[in-house]
């Protein structure tokens, strides 16, 4: 039981940080209807900004206190990784809409080995990894064991919880989510009606990307190890996790990550970690298979 | 590096006469992009201490010199991008012209390219000695032979039916590994497994491709996609069969109809009289996947004319209105699916065969993405697009590691190699701004009643994905 | 190939068609309801209705694109069956049934592409769906490939090369031009479809579904966007593919001009319902349907209804 317990904890820390990703896949995809491939490596790119940034800044100022020094690292995470995202869609995706259909998706891989093979450039190709960040947990005695809850794990679930109810909130209840869902219904209808199509569009990349850095930041605390190439698989999962929630839809993109999440670290922990990959791929295929439109996506009517 | 493919990006609106405080406001701004850009990614290399701890080297200079290159590059495409962009669309409109497939003397052309081809190991030898001749034969020949061969089996199935296919280095790993695992389990021969791995990478692509090839576009490639890691990472894990990671080595050679490319005296050289040398199995491998390349060539272009090719491409079209005309689309896309997935078991069977030794790694989601790039880029269903972006693009990277005097200029650490895959990304993403529907996107009726003429790539849909 | 089996004697017009208490519903929405109506062979039937009356959605149940929630769609091509057949089919778990001289197809059964190929009904778009990229002949050719594929040996006899198959594309390509002669647009046949002009395109389409050799046509508005001269044109092109091909037709259409003038059988919907159906003449002093285009008020139906009974 105890040993369940503890994977669920690890399964929703997980699945936190898939599920913040997925959010940048599946806005995309809900107003521009592509899939934007270099999202991971966005992913990525914001790990080794968010490592650069906290490095600096705890050799600038020694001693500062771990909370504020993190608060600084995720501002700092996620407006850089907006900035990248902001360029990436300026000079990658804007010049080709309403182009050829696939030429968007072509050139979004093209930005994704440009974005590996850049970090793997500037960085180099070894992995980067921090000292521990935050140790230590509350124990929780469960029957006749023990479960750990790690500072860090509450501090994943609890920034996931408030970000996204920001986030729901901007997409809900403001001029900008209500542009958005203009754009995603009738792109052309909605700048006849005098919305700026090209910077709701800007900005869906720039909110996609900034939650995909704070997604870095926490996966950052979590496992204090970084390499160019983490972007890819944690890329595809988080595009399984928005599809398996139905693509286009917020909630879904969310409870699709924390399943992801949870059936990763359950397959791991009671089946086989060699295979766990092969099991996330697998719920993509059957997912998109059997169960196109996802959990919580709407049904795809076919036009004659 | 990161910045030079934002030159041309921003607010790119070409005016008569220059406007210089805009101009120079303009590459300002790019220029400060440019360093938030690079604030901490490029500022700072991370690197790993003695004790393990993480210490930042910074490199303010070279942010310097690349936001000045921003600048400067920003500034200089104002004053003469505009005549430059008009010079570009010109050459591409005129080498698209040159070579559109409907032209009177294009058959004299097509036996000077196969003559060429058929002496280049020759000329190769000739031009740069017995030495530099393994380099080109190898490196540049059969290397850009095989993705041409891999480019034009993956264009049957994206450029002519038009399904997005992101997994096709699958296929090239089944061939691979069937022709791997049968030669060192049961002693075939190179000649009867490059048949079993033509069908074996069919029968795979059957089984795959029918549940999936009812999903519509960009689902079909996440899906394929996935397959494609699924099949490597299975590769990967199952350590009894395929020795995982480590990958199989000590698969036979083609033989000469039996004769070892070895200098044994049962061998090819021993056999005619003749001095052994490498060069002699390099010569065959390059006459070897240049004949399946050509074959493939020859398959595609007939199906094309056949009914096949014309429902293939009609499904590309518009699929409801297949559907209308009694098409099964099922059976049409698995066709077009299984042929592509043979000639990519084909290609994995010489893979094996050219190198002895084969690995997982060698089949990695890169590999799908390049040919992919490849048949893109070439123009969708263009058979000589193809090949010549297959040439630009693997000859160019391949060229990068020529570019040893490079070295001279920015010091002994430079390595060109290191910005092959960099600059292949650019390149991708620069082609898709440039020309979306690739070098030739113009296509060529399938049958005639009058006159041949091409039809303008404007014309001609994509297919759904 | 194109010339379908239309043996019906003169003056008999047994169904070809027979859709019975056909309803298709979308989640709570129900498009098409308790539907029944029948084509006469070698009849123009029109299925009218203001817009959003469900025309498209019994197209798409008839043609398979759509799978209809409940009731029968029966196609008979060739002989009239034998009473009974019908009933024994549909009790079976049967498809269709074909014997020489004919069959019986359970259309609600079938997907679309089996339809066109073995029960024979071809269809046209609301919004033409031509290859645009291929030219006029080829997307004429890909409309016999059902054929031609066979005739190729499944690409194996082709890919030799066999003088068989050659044979069997040039008579594809001859019904290919036989219509193309008929729609005058023989000159334009290595254009690509898309260069044409927009009524050349709608009379591709018709051309297009013909070289399927269809015993049924269904036209989704086929004179939507033509001037009054190409509507004519339209009018005399239909009329000889009935006489001409002794193809039955079922089309949907607005043009009133043309509905009134061609059609022998008319069917109004209205909310998915039929409210009416007989001959032009019925139909165009029917209260019934002048309420439903012309918007009346029920009541005044109900009036409209006791004078006419009185």
């Amino acid at each position: 039981m105890d040993y369940f317990l503890q994977q669920l904890v690890n399964g929703l820390t997980l699945g936190s940080v898939y599920g913040l990703i997925a959010i940048g896949y599946t806005m995309v995809y809900g107003i521009i209807g592509m899939i934007n491939f270099a999202h991971g490596d966005v992913f990525m790119l914001s790990v080794f900004i968010a490592l650069i940034v906290f490095v600096l800044i705890s050799s600038l100022v020694g001693g500062l206190a771990i909370a504020l020094a993190l608060i600084i690292v995720l501002v700092c995470a996620m407006a850089l990784t907006a900035l990248w995202s902001w360029a990436i869609e300026r000079v990658a995706y804007r010049p080709l809409r309403g182009s050829f259909r696939l030429a968007p998706l072509i050139s979004a891989i093209g930005m994704s080995i440009f974005l590996v093979n850049f970090v793997q450039l500037v960085q180099g190709p070894r992995n980067k990894s921090l000292p521990p960040i935050m140790d230590g947990g509350f124990v929780i005695p469960v029957g006749s064991g023990n479960i750990t809850l790690a500072y860090k794990q509450i501090l994943i679930i609890l920034t996931t919880a408030v970000l996204l109810a920001a986030f729901w909130f901007v997409v809900q209840k403001t001029s900008l989510g209500r542009a958005q869902r203009a754009c995603e219904q009738d792109r052309k209808m909605a700048s006849l009606l005098g919305i700026d199509v090209d910077r709701t569009i800007s900005l869906t990349f720039v909110m996609g990307a900034a939650l995909a850095a704070v997604a870095g930041v926490l996966f950052m605390v979590q496992y204090g190890v970084v390499n160019f190439s983490d972007g890819f698989v944690p890329g595809i999962k988080a595009f399984t996790a928005a599809v398996l929630g139905g693509i286009g839809s917020l909630p879904g993109a969310v409870i699709g990550g924390l399943l992801i999440g949870l059936i990763e670290v359950f397959w791991s922990a009671y089946f086989s970690i060699d295979y766990k990959d092969v099991a996330a791929f697998s719920i993509l295929a059957v997912t998109l298979i059997f169960m196109p439109s996802g959990l919580l996506g709407k049904p795809d009517v076919e036009k004659v | 590096m990161a910045q030079s493919e934002d030159i041309g990006g921003v607010a790119a609106e070409p005016s008569a006469s220059l406007d210089w405080p805009k101009a120079l406001r303009d590459a300002g701004l790019l220029a400060l992009f440019t360093l938030g850009l690079s604030f901490p990614i490029l500022a700072f290399r991370t690197r790993q201490d003695l004790t393990q701890g993480l210490v930042l080297d910074p490199r303010w200079g070279l942010v310097a010199t690349v936001v000045a290159i921003a600048f400067f590059a920003r500034l200089g495409w104002l004053v003469f991008g505009g005549a430059l962009t008009r010079g570009a669309a010109a050459g591409a409109a005129r080498v698209s012209r040159a070579l559109a497939p409907v032209k009177p003397y294009a058959w004299i052309f097509r036996y000077i390219v196969l003559a060429l081809l058929a002496a280049y190991p020759f000329l190769a030898v000739l031009f740069t000695g017995t030495g530099g001749a393994l380099k080109w034969i190898d490196n540049f020949g059969i290397q850009i032979l095989i993705y041409v061969m891999l480019g034009w089996g993956l264009n049957i199935v994206v450029g002519l039916a038009g399904l997005l296919d992101l997994g096709y280095v699958a296929f090239y790993a089944v061939g691979a590994y069937s022709t791997a695992l049968l030669s060192t389990h049961f002693g075939f021969s190179f000649w009867i497994c490059l048949p079993l791995a033509g069908i074996f990478a069919a029968f795979w692509g059957i089984m795959l491709g029918f549940p999936v090839l009812r999903l519509r576009g960009d689902y079909l490639a996440i899906v394929t996609l996935a397959f494609g890691e699924i099949i490597r990472l299975v590769i990967i894990n199952w350590v009894e069969l395929t020795n995982g990671a480590s990958g199989i080595s000590g698969i036979p050679r083609p033989t000469f109809f039996g004769l070892p490319f070895n200098a044994s005296d049962e061998g090819f050289a021993a056999f005619f009289g003749l001095q052994f040398t490498p060069l002699h199995r390099l010569f065959f491998l390059f006459y070897l996947i240049l004949a399946l390349a050509l074959l493939t060539n020859w398959v595609t272009v007939r199906l094309r004319r056949l009914p096949i090719g014309r429902a293939w491409e009609a499904l590309r079209e518009d699929e409801i209105a297949c559907r209308s005309l009694g098409i099964d689309t099922v059976i049409t896309k698995l066709t077009a699916f299984s042929i592509g997935a043979m000639f990519g078991g084909f290609a994995g069977a010489f893979f094996a065969a050219r190198l002895g030794f084969i690995s997982p790694k060698s089949f990695e989601f890169m590999e799908s993405a390049v040919i992919l790039s490849i048949v893109v880029l070439g123009g969708m269903g263009s058979q000589i697009g193809v090949a010549i972006a297959a040439i630009v693009m693997i000859g160019g990277t391949e060229l990068l590691r020529e570019l040893t005097w490079l070295k001279a200029v920015f010091g002994p650490s430079f390595d060109p190699t290191q910005y092959r895959m960099l600059l292949f990304g650019m390149a991708m993403v620069a082609m898709m701004v440039w020309r979306p529907r690739g070098l030739i996107s113009n296509r060529e009726p399938s049958i005639v009643l009058h006159e041949k003429r091409a039809i303008g790539g404007d014309m001609v849909k994509e297919g759904h994905g | 190939m194109s010339v379908s089996s239309g043996d019906a004697p003169a003056g008999v017009k047994p169904p070809i068609l027979q859709v019975e208490h056909l309803t298709m519903r979308f989640g709570g929405l129900v498009a098409v309801n308790d539907l029944s109506f029948d084509v006469a062979r070698g009849d123009i039937t029109a299925l009218i209705g203001p817009n959003g009356a469900g025309k498209t959605t019994v197209f798409n149940c008839i043609t398979g694109f759509y799978k209809p929630t409940a009731g029968r769609i029966a196609l008979y091509r060739g002989a009239t069956p034998k009473p009974g057949t019908l009933d024994a089919l549909t009790n079976s778990p049967r498809r269709f049934a074909t014997g020489d001289d004919g069959g019986i197809f359970l259309l609600e059964r079938m997907g679309d592409s089996e339809i066109t190929a073995r029960a024979k009904v071809a269809r046209t778009f609301q919004n033409i769906r031509l290859f645009t990229g291929m030219t006029v002949l080829e997307n004429l050719m890909v409309a016999q490939h059902n054929w031609l594929n066979r005739a190729s040996g499944y690409s194996f006899l082709g890919l030799a090369g066999a003088k068989s198959f050659r044979d069997a594309e040039a008579q594809a390509v001859d019904i290919a031009v036989q219509w193309l002669d008929r729609i005058g647009l023989k000159g334009r046949a290595d254009d690509p479809a898309g260069a044409l002009p927009y009524g050349d395109q709608r009379r591709l389409e018709i051309a297009r579904a013909m070289c399927t050799g269809p015993v049924l046509l269904c036209l989704d508005e086929p004179a939507a966007g033509l001037n009054p001269r190409e509507s004519a044109e339209l009018n005399e092109f239909l009329m000889s593919i009935r006489s001409g091909n002794g193809t039955s037709l079922l089309l949907i259409e607005h043009d009133m001009s043309v509905v009134m003038e061609i059609s022998d059988h008319i069917v109004v919907l209205e909310y998915g319902t039929k409210i009416s159906d007989g001959t032009p003449q019925f139909i165009q002093n029917d209260p019934k349907v002048i309420a439903a285009y012309l918007g009346v008020e029920d009541d005044e139906v109900d009036e409209a209804e006791t004078e006419l009974e009185k």
